[in-house]
């Protein structure tokens, strides 16, 4: 698929302080004249900084790795979670692959083109949302699913997918994960192996758990947000058993 | 006969239980790590050989054969264990569950394959999209650094060792190993040409093993327990336990372990509920993620969940993503939608896929609407032949095996489409 540049772009980029320091972080991790390993992990924290990625992204990223600018460019165009134009402050995506299909996806589709606009990758309600169809998401015994900011929606309905696209606009993040009273992947109606009681379990899935431990899920990323650690991987007990 | 919870290796799947270190050790993980470094290599290497593992990815693979394939000294060029996290194949969602809930079967993993392999770092690459599994990850190799269990004297095992969490941004091609090499370089996803293989030219020119998620974070388990044990399981030449994914029109889609070769019927029955509307509702089954030929319902009552037993089917284990598909569905448009899936992945460096991508969905396009001529089914059986076999990579065959699955058992239902549409009534057997 052709993927070029937008046709209108910011004088200027720079990564905050802070994610600058966590670039440095990421650079260490190759050897020696390796880091150019980097370009996707610098331009995937440019894009959370920005909301997308830009011609002066591009420069600046390349200038840190020490690559020519169309190395960075290809990267940037080849890899489809590169937003390579302005998206919505909430960017939805819907998971349209085989198992979503079979579960409903295109209908959670037909709620975008009625929420939100009747275009993918189009920018509608003064900035606030835009979506896109994307494939196969790899949550796939939850479908329907879609990702907003970091986090998965799963186990749709078109009227929960609704009530959620109305919180978001509300400024509200509802939980992620599950939205049918499931806990993860296992069967809905009760575990069939390693059955644990009720009152035992960790109180949400991983990932729902660090997104409410760490709630940046469609939060612009400047390097001072809190990061996941094992203080947080585990849900807190209430109640004090 | 069920595979009993004793029997499972991941203890934690579903990460109802604590996911920190002390939860995985508690849970047996990190058990003596020093002492079965200590057994040496080459032991292993034969334990791993002995267990029958086969690679989880998709290939299956003998893994402890792959893992011999690495030089046994370095000729002075490091040695890398890259894991692949790029779980893409639709219909498989099986590597997030262990990154998530259970890591620490892989972290553990990556130090026992990576000595076994004269490595001393892994780069463990997954997916973009997996943001949160990439958080939780990070927390257990963060966790293991802390408790030293990597690093300098990992586990005190006497061998040096570093996990690297590196991660991709949405290309379904860099789940091919070759793929995932150049894109872990700073590259487009683009697959190599083999020879050379990666065993001696991988990452960075060095010799480098690439194996799944899965297939690491068993590896601890089967050499604590025993090759004898893991080979207990499943049919000769397709050993062990296997997280099955299941999808689609199932009353409980869920995410399971389970013995190999269990039997289809079996493994929706006990642990998804059924097939929705019951077993005779059942239209197919994709039965190992996209890019294996589906199982019309008549042979599935039969079907045996293994790589020997599928394969004789011309289809095939793939990651076990088992993709089930009831009679209200439209199984051209199903197969449409992969076609769709491979267009758009197609990284674009060989001719016969970037072009036959899409001139495969094109056709398929259009006996969805049944707006085609009975001959270009045959038509398109052979651009599938014409794309098979002739690109660098497998996602050629892979973008072709679907659609030569669909005009094998389904041709009657493409034909009736065509001719409805052109007499403008539906024949007797679509109809029903």
């Amino acid at each position: 698929m052709l993927r070029r540049l937008h046709h209108e772009q910011p004088e200027s980029f720079a990564f905050t302080q802070a994610n600058l320091e966590w670039a440095e972080g990421q650079i260490a991790k190759y050897p020696e004249g390796r880091q150019a390993s980097a370009v996707i992990p610098l331009l995937w924290r440019a894009q959370e900084q920005e909301g997308w990625i830009s011609r002066p992204i591009i420069e600046v990223v390349a200038d840190m790795l020490g690559l020519a600018q169309i190395r960075v460019l290809e990267v940037a165009s080849f890899y489809f979670m590169f937003q390579l134009a302005p998206v919505g402050r909430y960017h939805i995506q819907v998971c349209g692959t085989l198992s979503c299909m079979l579960c409903g996806a295109e209908d959670l589709v037909a709620v975008c083109k009625d929420k939100i606009g009747p275009e993918a990758h189009k920018v509608y309600r003064d900035g606030l949302f835009s979506w896109e169809e994307v494939e196969c998401l790899g949550a796939c015994s939850n479908a329907p699913m879609v990702q907003i900011g970091k986090d998965f929606y799963e186990d749709l309905t078109t009227e929960r997918f609704a009530e959620i696209l109305d919180a978001f606009a509300n400024g509200e993040v509802p939980t992620p994960g599950p939205q049918n009273g499931r806990y993860g992947p296992e069967p809905k109606s009760g575990l069939t192996s390693l059955i644990i009681p009720e009152d035992e379990r960790n109180g949400l899935n991983a990932s729902a758990q660090l997104a409410v431990a760490l709630g940046e899920t469609v939060a612009r990323i400047d390097g001072t947000q809190p990061v996941a650690s094992a203080q947080v991987i585990n849900t807190p007990r209430s109640g004090g058993n | 006969m069920f595979l009993r919870d004793e029997d499972r290796i991941f203890q934690n799947i579903y990460g109802m239980k604590d996911r920190t270190l002390a939860g995985a050790k508690a849970r047996g993980l990190w058990d003596d790590t020093a002492g079965i470094i200590g057994r040496g290599r080459d032991a292993i290497l034969d334990e791993m050989k002995k267990s029958g593992l086969r690679g989880r990815g998709g290939a299956g693979f003998p893994t402890g054969l792959k893992w011999s394939f690495m030089p046994k000294e370095s000729d002075g060029r490091p040695h890398y264990l890259v894991v692949n996290a790029d779980e893409s194949e639709p219909g498989t969602c099986k590597d997030r569950e262990i990154m998530r809930h259970d890591p620490h079967t892989l972290v553990e993993g990556c130090l026992v394959a990576g000595f076994a392999m004269g490595a001393h770092a892994a780069y463990i690459y997954i997916r973009g999209e997996f943001i949160r599994e990439r958080e939780a990850l990070q927390i257990a190799i963060d966790e293991a650094y802390e408790d030293g269990l990597l690093g300098r004297n990992a586990a005190k095992s006497g061998w040096d060792f570093d996990v690297y969490l590196h991660h991709g941004a949405g290309a379904y091609i860099c789940g091919e190993e070759t793929a995932l090499l150049e894109s872990l370089e700073g590259r487009k996803g683009m697959p190599r040409l083999k020879p050379p293989f990666p065993a001696n030219t991988g990452l960075y020119g060095c010799p480098t093993t690439v194996n799944n998620v899965e297939s690491i974070a068993v590896a601890p388990t089967i050499l604590r327990r025993g090759a004898d044990w893991f080979a207990g399981f499943g049919r000769q030449n397709n050993a062990g336990t296997k997280l099955f994914a299941i999808s689609g029109h199932v009353n409980q889609p869920c995410v399971v372990e389970e013995a190999m070769s269990i039997p289809l019927r079996e493994l929706l029955d006990k642990h998804c509920g059924g097939v929705r509307g019951g077993w005779d509702n059942l239209k197919a089954v994709i039965p190992g993620g996209s890019s294996v030929q589906c199982l019309p319902s008549p042979v599935c009552g039969d079907a045996i969940m293994d790589f020997d037993w599928l394969r004789e089917q011309k289809s095939g284990l793939g990651t076990a993503a088992v993709i089930v598909m009831d009679q209200s569905t439209d199984i051209i448009k199903a197969i449409w939608r992969l076609s769709k899936f491979y267009k758009h992945e197609s990284c674009g460096q060989c001719t016969p896929c970037r072009e036959g991508t899409g001139w495969m969905m094109r056709v398929m396009d259009r006996l969805v609407t049944g707006e085609a001529e009975i001959e270009e089914i045959d038509m398109l059986f052979d651009v599938t032949k014409q794309v098979e076999g002739h690109t660098i990579c497998a996602l050629g065959d892979a973008a072709a095996w679907p659609i030569q699955g669909l005009i094998r058992h389904y041709r009657d239902e493409i034909e009736d489409r065509i001719k409805a549409k052109k007499t403008g009534r539906v024949s007797a057997v679509a109809a029903e």
